[in-house]
């Protein structure tokens, strides 16, 4: 841990072919923000999201996160370094043969916790999302809203510093929107940096959080 | 399906190297039993003569015995055979020499021959000849069926691991999303090869077992055939049994190994292709 900002893109393009997906990106993610990122549909918002999660580098410029320059990281390291990384996605991913427990269990099995800590862990982050009493349950017995929930459940289990979640609320309803937007506020006072690619402006206006805007790979001012 | 394959590839070369080794072991067993040299007397030696050489040679320290086919036995030997009856009848001599007939008391193949030209020397003594050409010819054939053994074994070896290597591939490819996702959350190469690496160990291992069921069923089914062959030959006491049993640990082993490499194979090959999108 380090006093400085827990993000910061510093210039940042990303090319893919001919096309920039997005064009010398600057800003700053403090440590126990939330910011909203959104824009027009091939604004860019997946590019940076997929450049925080590693599964792109960018073309030129500088991303730093937790102190590390992600544009030098070795591959071998890529693995470590998503472990610090909670992705929620639109689709949840959730595995359809597995019950939540053994879905919620999966970060903790791949960084290699021991059974004991495991049982420890899941149990409160099912309480945050508010679903410890589905344990058990197959994710298709569950509705969208409480599948998401376990894909949130899933993310902040083994507590990593940045959660990334891209369009988290693309196939609920309004009131489960809702509900999820007021989940994620939990999570920044419980103290996780969170930043939320979202095209639904109606309800991220509402919600009173940092914007940035994306229009055709550019940061608005 | 694919352990039914795997059982049947191990088993094979399994079973013949066993059969092999049967054969092998009766022909050790003959060895000793079957090597005659024969002394052919010079046509104008007599049954005395014969004898007398006989005698001597017994003395001799790589002889085990002599024995004296006299002119009138190889004459009627000759008649028992058959066509030569008519022939022989024009003739007023028995033409044939007296033979002794020699067994050795080494049985490998220079010492032989070092007594082959020494028996040639005795005086009296036209030729010697070592009946030992069926047996060389059977150590060769042994010798090519080993070897094709050994070959057959190498090639279904590797279809062993192609066949464990398609399965993995199919259930990589069936595990696709899993896979990504694995890789999503921050595991390793080596954290998302395992189960591959394992399973393809367990189809080796349920292969080799179904191999060992598949080589212990071929063994009842031969069993009552070689024991009577072995009676047949006179080798039945002594070791035999114990060798019809399959190489346990081998099979099993094997199984596992190819097991493994093949899914090493595979996972080297195909992990690597899928990546997060």
């Amino acid at each position: 841990m380090q006093g400085g900002p827990l993000v910061r893109f510093e210039g940042v393009s990303k090319r893919y072919g001919g096309d920039e997906a997005i064009r010398e990106i600057s800003f700053e993610l403090a440590r126990g923000e939330l910011a909203f990122l959104t824009g027009h549909s091939g604004a860019g918002k997946s590019t940076v999201l997929r450049l925080l999660a590693l599964l792109e580098r960018p073309t030129r410029g500088r991303l730093i996160v937790d102190g590390e320059a992600l544009e030098r990281l070795p591959a071998r390291a890529v693995p470590l370094y998503r472990r610090k990384v909670g992705l929620i996605f639109q689709d949840h991913k959730l595995l359809p043969d597995r019950n939540v427990y053994e879905n919620i269990a999966l970060p903790l099995r791949i960084a290699g916790l021991p059974e004991a800590d495991i049982g420890r862990r899941i149990r409160p982050a099912l309480d945050q999302v508010g679903l410890l009493h589905k344990e058990r349950a197959l994710p298709e017995t569950l509705s969208g809203g409480e599948q998401q929930r376990v894909g949130i459940a899933r993310a902040i289990v083994s507590r990593p510093p940045l959660l990334l979640a891209d369009e988290p609320t693309g196939n609920l309803d309004p009131a489960l929107s809702a509900e999820i937007m007021r989940l994620f506020k939990r999570l920044r006072e419980a103290g996780s940096t969170v930043l939320i690619a979202s095209h639904d402006l109606s309800l991220i206006q509402h919600m009173g959080e940092r914007m940035l805007v994306l229009n055709h790979g550019r940061l608005q001012a | 399906m694919t352990i039914t394959v795997i059982a049947i590839a191990l088993a094979l070369p399994a079973g013949l190297s066993q059969g092999l080794d049967r054969i092998q072991h009766w022909a050790g067993s003959w060895h000793g039993q079957a090597t005659q040299l024969s002394l052919f007397l010079r046509p104008e030696g007599t049954d005395a003569q014969a004898a007398e050489l006989a005698s001597t040679l017994v003395q001799r320290d790589d002889v085990a015995e002599t024995s004296v086919i006299t002119r009138a036995q190889a004459l009627a030997e000759l008649r028992r055979n058959g066509d030569f009856e008519a022939a022989l009848g024009v003739l007023e001599d028995n033409p044939l020499p007296p033979v002794v007939v020699v067994t050795p008391t080494p049985t490998e193949a220079g010492a032989l021959t070092r007594l082959q030209a020494a028996l040639g020397e005795y005086a009296g003594v036209d030729t010697v000849t070592l009946d030992r050409e069926w047996l060389r010819r059977l150590e060769a054939l042994l010798s090519v069926g080993g070897r094709l053994a050994a070959l057959a074994a190498v090639l279904l070896g590797l279809a062993v691991v192609a066949i464990v290597g398609n399965t993995i591939r199919l259930e990589i490819q069936n595990r696709r999303a899993e896979i990504e996702l694995h890789k999503l959350l921050g595991a390793t190469d080596a954290y998302v090869r395992r189960p591959f690496l394992y399973l393809g160990g367990l189809y080796g291992l349920a292969g080799g077992i179904a191999a060992l069921a598949l080589l212990w069923l071929g063994g009842l089914y031969l069993q009552p055939a070689v024991s009577e062959l072995s009676h047949l030959y006179g080798t039945a006491g002594g070791t035999p049994d114990r060798q019809m049993h399959p190489p346990a640990l081998g099979v099993l082993g094997g199984g596992v190994l190819l097991g493994l490499a093949g899914a090493w194979l595979s996972v080297r090959h195909h992990l690597r292709q899928i990546e997060p999108t």
